[in-house]
């Protein structure tokens, strides 16, 4: 992606220097012009989505199709000029990906609702997912506003950690509502409903950066090698084996497969980074692998889970045998219809897969009508996403920013992963949402603040040097290849 | 950390990759089996999505496609004479699926087909309304008419050939259903098809093709021409040397006629035929041998599990493993002897035609919305059944019977008529209500020809006023009639 890097033939640096570095930010273009124009197309692409649906279920233009075009188009130029003003510098890329994922997720759900009584206690919710579209990009333009330098984020270390503890662990204090479906991931207040994991993701990962920012070398150095393997001293491995119980402990109480993989995969990933110690990696997949075996054999709605993974068509039995579901064999047959070229938007029966259709399993439908074509380019956006949010760590010039950046990404595509994954039988299906496509106001808006704040790093990242640039945290190292 | 975080990327990138080679796995290489996997209900919708083709019946449709405009379902299927048709339409619903011809036949009335696949593709293209194609029958509807009204309320099944080609003119099975009770996919939908299906007199049974019957004494024919073409008698008049009482070989039990008093002592062929003696069958069945029958029965379709027209008809057994007087019972259609409706109309056919048994068939035509011919049916021989010469001595046989014997009640006027009665026993100790046939063929002066069968399970409440002649022969008349007198 050359393109958007900034060219180094500048002298003002020294000579090492320039040769070391990736990127050696200079007083070239900002590329704000780059995103306006392809934030025009994310616009675009949605809108004439939702014309297709109109002209192919109702026969006719939707109705509301200009507001509808005219408040998206507003709400991606409002962020795009807070970003002129705010974070200049930031990364072209993400928020029209973002936007064009957004508007995607809103055609389709609206496309959904169209199903009406044909999907079970359907209600429409495009409507407020544009509401909570709408929100999230409130929150990203406050993440922008608000947040002057990723390094504030920094000072909240142990904050961050006690705020996502009772995040992950508020779900398993609250009841649990029929239509929740096994996984406690919801806290319910009233009618009103968040999933506080999505939360947590972020904040976790400030924690984590934070944390490991400052215990990197304690842990990257005092170590033993034995076997090849540089092995932790005891009480460095104290904090690997806290989150290890956290998520241990997230798959028990709250039978969440997908959360638990999600935040100790995270966590070695940034640990990984931190410290470049492969060693870490082994000890992860060890501990998550055992972890993971154990309580699938304890746990029968993870069980259940696998089970149905292995044998998607066994809930089409007749009786079917208990806690088995259609849901993932409804979404391969999905799949399998859709075909390479798909049924055309709003011509599916994606309604078939009924419960979740539209968040969880939103996949599905985008499968059928778009086919296996508009897969690939849904995976190429989420693969930009992350590729840009990686390149952002590469590019970041303090640790605390590199490690917030690489968490954020990685997190983000391992979600990707998980769900994908599992909507498509590749893995075993958990209770996670699609960024951006799925139904569920606490995902985009979390989405949104976490490509804001992966704006921010980028922005301070490209930052030109003319600007008199923070000092380089201690500990911090020169960018190298 | 640039080293770590580009080894991270990669992973990133791997698990991308995973999920893109995933999808082009179900998508591409699996999309056509979870397609079409028997759970997808889009292929139900989809056979209601537009028009569905129709059958047709003497260049009439007894189907139509009704725009219903449903959630799921856009189109639903009626019929026209339901009950009339239904053994050769069988059902086409949105909740339980096809039946007969509308299942044999669903690529092409559902436009599926890939012989299709071209007018489609034009029509998708000029924008037209995507239409199933139709299938042509074979039936005349007069013929069906009349046999469906012959039986009126009774059980039973006929079936009418034209011998020289086979084609099948009538096949009816009563008591009938209607098709168009169940089409859809409501309550009402559901609860008449348990009740046809719970229904102790079992409507939806095709009684013409999916059920057999001791044939009784229709089979002496097959007994008669296993004599003639093996030459154990030359001649209709040859004397039999049949015994007063015939005892059964290896038994002490004794062979009896109908009545008593019937004349069946060393009678010719053809007088035991017109009598139809047990014990003149019977003895010649056993003079046979088991062997013999069952070669002569397998020429006319019997033992043949493949008679597809192309709904395929249940096998007709003659059995091969008797002992020699289970054989005797089993020449006179008794015993393991197992026949269907339309096994006998082929008998009939093919004596009718001199012998050449000619492949029943229900398809004359395959056709597109646009009515473009996609196949056309070819008449083929089944078999050369009996010789010319044989066929022309059991012609003789059963005229004899309708002019001077049991099947006086099929006569017509102006044609030749030939027939065979039947008074099936069966059930336990023969305790079962006796099975009334008629088999039987008609040449009309114009060259028209007609072979029948007709079987009438419950003709009567008393036992003794049952017989083929009296219950079964009128029902193969009127079917006969409304062929040859047009």
């Amino acid at each position: 992606m050359s393109t958007f890097d900034l060219s180094s033939n500048s002298n003002t640096e020294p000579a090492r220097r320039r040769a070391n570095t990736t990127i050696t930010p200079q007083g070239t273009p900002n590329r704000r012009n780059t995103e306006l124009v392809m934030l025009a197309f994310a616009v675009l692409v949605p809108m004439a989505a939702y014309a297709n649906v109109g002209l192919a279920i109702d026969k006719k233009l939707p109705a509301g199709m200009l507001e509808y075009g005219l408040g998206m188009g507003a709400l991606a130029l409002i962020a795009h000029l807070v970003m002129r003003r705010f974070a200049p510098y930031a990364d072209p890329l993400l928020l029209p990906l973002a936007t064009l994922l957004n508007g995607l997720g809103l055609v389709m759900i609206w496309r959904l609702d169209k199903a009406g009584s044909l999907l079970a206690s359907n209600y429409p919710a495009a409507a407020n997912q544009l509401m909570w579209s709408g929100l999230g990009i409130a929150f990203f333009i406050g993440v922008m506003l608000l947040l002057k330098d990723h390094r504030i984020l920094q000072r909240y270390t142990y904050i961050s950690m006690v705020v996502a503890l009772v995040l992950l662990a508020a779900p398993a204090f609250f009841p649990a509502r029929a239509g929740d479906f096994g996984a406690k991931i919801w806290i319910h207040i009233g009618s009103f409903s968040i999933q506080p994991g999505e939360f947590a993701k972020i904040i976790l990962t400030v924690f984590f950066a934070g944390f490991l920012m400052v215990k990197r070398d304690a842990l990257a150095l005092a170590s033993r090698r034995f076997m090849g393997l540089y092995l932790p001293r005891g009480r460095d491995l104290g904090p690997i084996i806290v989150v290890w119980l956290l998520s241990i402990l997230i798959l028990v109480f709250e039978t969440d497969l997908g959360s638990s993989f999600l935040f100790f995969g995270l966590f070695v990933v940034m640990l990984y980074v931190a410290t470049e110690r492969t060693s870490w990696i082994v000890f992860g997949l060890v501990m998550s692998i055992g972890g993971a075996a154990v309580v699938a054999m304890a746990e029968p709605h993870v069980k259940t889970r696998i089970n149905s993974w292995l044998d998607p068509m066994a809930a089409f039995q007749d009786p079917p045998p208990p806690g088995t579901s259609e849901q993932i064999g409804q979404t391969l047959m999905s799949f399998g219809t859709g075909g390479v070229t798909g049924t055309g938007l709003g011509q599916g029966r994606s309604w078939l897969i009924q419960f979740a259709a539209k968040s969880d399993f939103i996949l599905g439908s985008f499968g059928e009508e778009l086919g296996l074509t508009g897969m690939m380019a849904l995976f190429v956006l989420y693969g930009l996403i992350v590729q840009r949010g990686l390149r952002t760590a590469v590019a970041a010039r303090d640790p605390f920013g590199k490690l917030l950046a690489v968490g954020l990404s990685s997190a983000f595509a391992l979600q990707v992963f998980v769900v994908a994954g599992g909507v498509t039988g590749l893995i075993p299906l958990t209770g996670m949402t699609m960024p951006f496509l799925a139904q569920g106001g606490s995902s985009v808006v979390a989405n949104w603040a976490l490509i804001a704040i992966l704006l921010k790093i980028s922005d301070t990242a490209r930052r030109p040097a003319a600007e008199p640039t923070p000092e380089p945290a201690p500990g911090a190292e020169p960018t190298r290849t | 950390m640039n080293k770590p975080i580009r080894r991270v990327s990669i992973f990133c990138l791997v698990l991308i990759l995973a999920l893109m080679v995933r999808v082009n796995w179900v998508q591409g290489v699996q999309a056509e089996a979870w397609a079409s996997n028997k759970h997808n209900d889009r292929n139900k919708y989809d056979r209601y999505a537009y028009p569905r083709g129709n059958i047709i019946a003497g260049g009439q449709p007894v189907t139509n496609s009704d725009f219903v405009n449903g959630l799921r379902y856009k189109y639903k299927r009626s019929w026209i004479d339901g009950p009339m048709y239904a053994p050769i339409t069988g059902y086409s619903s949105q909740s339980f699926g096809t039946s007969q011809l509308e299942q044999l036949e669903d690529g092409v009335l559902a436009g599926t087909d890939s012989r299709l696949f071209f007018r489609n593709t034009l029509d998708m293209l000029t924008g037209e309304q995507k239409k199933g194609g139709d299938v042509v029958t074979t039936i005349d509807p007069k013929a069906q008419k009349a046999a469906f009204e012959g039986l009126g309320d009774k059980k039973g099944a006929a079936v009418a050939i034209d011998p020289r080609t086979g084609a099948i003119l009538a096949l009816v099975s009563t008591p009938s259903y209607d098709p168009g009770t169940f089409s859809g996919g409501g309550k009402e939908d559901s609860k008449a098809w348990t009740d046809l299906n719970n229904d102790p007199n079992k409507p939806m049974l095709n009684r013409a093709l999916r059920e057999t019957y001791p044939p009784g004494s229709t089979f002496k024919l097959i007994t008669a021409a296993t004599a003639f073409e093996t030459g154990l008698y030359k001649n209709v008049d040859d004397a039999t040397q049949t015994p007063k009482p015939f005892i059964l070989p290896g038994t002490n039990t004794e062979l009896k006629n109908a009545s008593a008093t019937e004349d069946c002592e060393n009678a010719t062929v053809e007088h035991g035929m017109d009598l139809s003696c047990n014990t003149v069958f019977g003895k010649m069945g056993a003079d046979l041998g088991k062997d013999r029958l069952r070669a002569q029965a397998e020429k006319f379709g019997f033992n043949n599990g493949k008679i597809d027209t192309p709904i395929r008809a249940v096998t007709s057994v003659f059995p091969s493993n008797s002992s020699p007087d289970g054989t005797a019972m089993d020449a006179i259609g008794q015993h393991d002897t197992r026949a269907t409706p339309l096994q006998m109309a082929m008998v009939a056919a093919a004596i009718c035609n001199n012998g050449s048994l000619m492949q029943p068939y229900l398809i004359a035509q395959e056709r597109s919305a646009n009515l473009d011919v996609i196949s056309n049916h070819t008449e083929h021989q089944l078999s050369q059944a009996v010789s010319p010469a044989t066929a022309q001595k059991l012609q003789q046989l059963m005229e004899s019977v309708v002019q001077n014997g049991t099947g006086t009640k099929a006569k017509i006027n102006g044609a030749t008529v030939g027939g065979k009665t039947g008074t099936a026993q069966h059930g336990q100790d023969n305790s079962g209500l006796p099975f009334a046939w008629f088999m039987s063929y008609a040449k009309g002066a114009d060259g028209k020809q007609v072979a029948v069968a007709v079987v009438v399970e419950d003709g009567a409440a008393e036992r003794n006023e049952i017989s083929g002649g009296s219950i079964a022969a009128p029902i193969a008349k009127s079917v006969m009639e409304a062929v040859v007198n047009k």
